[in-house]
């Protein structure tokens, strides 16, 4: 077996200073890769650089692709990566609206990535985005609206649909519960854990917070200063963390 | 099926002066397929830390591990993540779910990690809420909402659904009555009779009487203090 994605030596500086230095990391089919630490540690950096968004000074990002097999994301061309960005790829945005377009309708938004991978049948692209409207809990009545008129909730769970409609081999969330209230982020988790397990999708997913890390991610990777301080299975960093910034941070969380 | 040897573990605070706490050496042990052990000894010394070594989420400082053919000590992640879903199972003193997530899948949800069929889970899951006497209107509610006993009992036939090789047992008797206590203890001996290697801590001796064939001392692994 291959892996999916294969990340190695990826640095990347702003000027002097350091983005993220040296990451090396293999992320199996199935598998689900948290990327935790405080803000300014590199990680949405790391999550730009491997989702193409960004270039990074050095490193390769190798994915396994359908036709060709593993290949280096960082030296295709650009109309090739934004075939994969389209197709086996998708970009949950912390921010709803960075992932969405606000003036156009919740079906458009679905409807948008099928027409961008060559459906052109209107009536089943209608259908497939209420399907997948459904499957994220948003009734089929607000199909024509637009997120404007969505709840932050809605919005998220929006995005998700509409990333997920192509059927995506690997997924990169960056704070995909950010700013929402627990109980949308209790729904979120329970739809997010489901679409992974159903479609057997791999995902990396950078959040600051350890219990969502804890229920959806099966390895940890934990960031400091641009580094990677420490990896490993996700129970295992959190119950037996063996550097002294993991210590502080499992130690920092507030019990409820 | 289970085989320990000199095992040692420490944990080093970084954030505390950087104190270094041995907590234990030199451990060894072996489960054949069928055989229940029991951990015994004092609070503090090591049950749960070596139960948790052979789950892979506390680190071994050195020594072997071995469950079937996988060294947990030194497995990668995904190595360990493949033993956990169809081989070695662990029902620990706390219900872990995501919220909202009705009991009946929370239960089923092992079968279907080992590649078993969403009728087979739940037709196990139905089957063990029944046994564990979890009233089957509650089946299609979330587990987080329940008392402490029947979270535990949700525990248990979470532990049970898949039928894993080797089981990992933290206090599955404690705090039932006892007519679920007498359940736990029939699916225990069911495991061992279909083959199960069972490692587990009872605090409760009637009932480490009536499912282990042998006891450990872990206290015989707790490193000598320095004065």
């Amino acid at each position: 077996m291959t892996p999916l994605l294969s990340v190695q030596g990826v640095t990347k500086h702003y000027g002097a200073r350091l983005g993220c230095g040296n990451v090396n990391f293999d992320l199996w089919p199935g598998e689900v890769m948290g990327i935790v630490g405080e803000s300014g540690s590199g990680k949405s950096t790391l999550l730009s650089c491997l989702s193409g968004q960004l270039a990074p000074d050095a490193g390769k990002v190798v994915f396994d692709t359908r036709a060709e097999g593993p290949r280096d994301v960082l030296t295709m061309s650009e109309p090739e990566r934004r075939m994969l960005a389209r197709t086996d790829w998708a970009f949950v945005h912390q921010n709803a609206r960075d992932g969405l377009r606000m003036g156009v309708s919740a079906g458009g938004n679905v409807g948008e990535r099928l027409m961008a991978v060559g459906a052109r049948n209107y009536a089943d692209i209608r259908a497939q985005a209420i399907d997948w409207l459904g499957r994220v809990e948003i009734t089929e009545d607000r199909v024509d609206d637009r997120p404007r008129a969505f709840s932050g909730g809605m919005q998220q769970r929006l995005q998700i649909a509409r990333n997920l409609v192509t059927g995506p081999r690997l997924v990169f969330m960056d704070e995909p519960t950010g700013g929402l209230d627990v109980s949308v982020q209790a729904r979120l988790l329970d739809l997010l854990r489901g679409l992974v397990r159903e479609m057997g999708l791999s995902a990396v997913i950078v959040t600051h917070d350890l219990a969502v890390v804890r229920l959806l991610a099966d390895r940890l990777m934990v960031m400091k200063g641009g580094h990677v301080v420490e990896t490993g299975l996700t129970d295992q960093v959190l119950d037996d963390p063996q550097h002294g910034y993991t210590q502080l941070l499992v130690s920092s969380v507030l019990q409820v | 099926m289970i085989r320990i040897s000199d095992v040692s573990k420490s944990f080093v605070l970084h954030n505390q002066g950087s104190a270094v706490i041995p907590v234990m050496e030199g451990a060894s042990l072996s489960v054949a397929p069928g055989e229940c052990v029991a951990l015994v000894g004092n609070s503090g010394a090591g049950k749960s830390t070596l139960m948790r070594m052979i789950y892979g989420n506390y680190l071994a400082g050195a020594g072997l591990i071995m469950v079937g053919d996988v060294d947990v000590a030194r497995a990668e992640p995904r190595e360990i993540l493949t033993l956990r879903r169809e081989v070695l199972g662990y029902v620990s003193q706390f219900l872990r779910v995501v919220p909202r997530v009705p009991t009946l899948e929370v239960v089923a949800e092992p079968v279907l990690a080992a590649g078993g069929s969403a009728e087979a889970g739940e037709a196990r899951a139905r089957e063990l809420l029944a046994r564990l006497n979890i009233p089957e209107r509650l089946w299609s509610l979330s587990p987080t909402t329940f008392s402490g006993g029947e979270q535990q009992r949700v525990n248990i036939a979470r532990g049970f659904a898949h039928g894993f090789p080797a089981l990992l047992l933290d206090e599955p008797t404690a705090s039932l009555d006892a007519t679920n206590r007498a359940v736990v203890l029939e699916l225990i001996a069911e495991a061992k009779a279909r083959g199960a290697a069972i490692i587990g801590i009872f605090h409760d001796a009637e009932a480490r009487e009536a499912v282990c064939d042998r006891e450990i001392d872990v206290s015989g692994f707790t490193p000598a203090r320095a004065a």
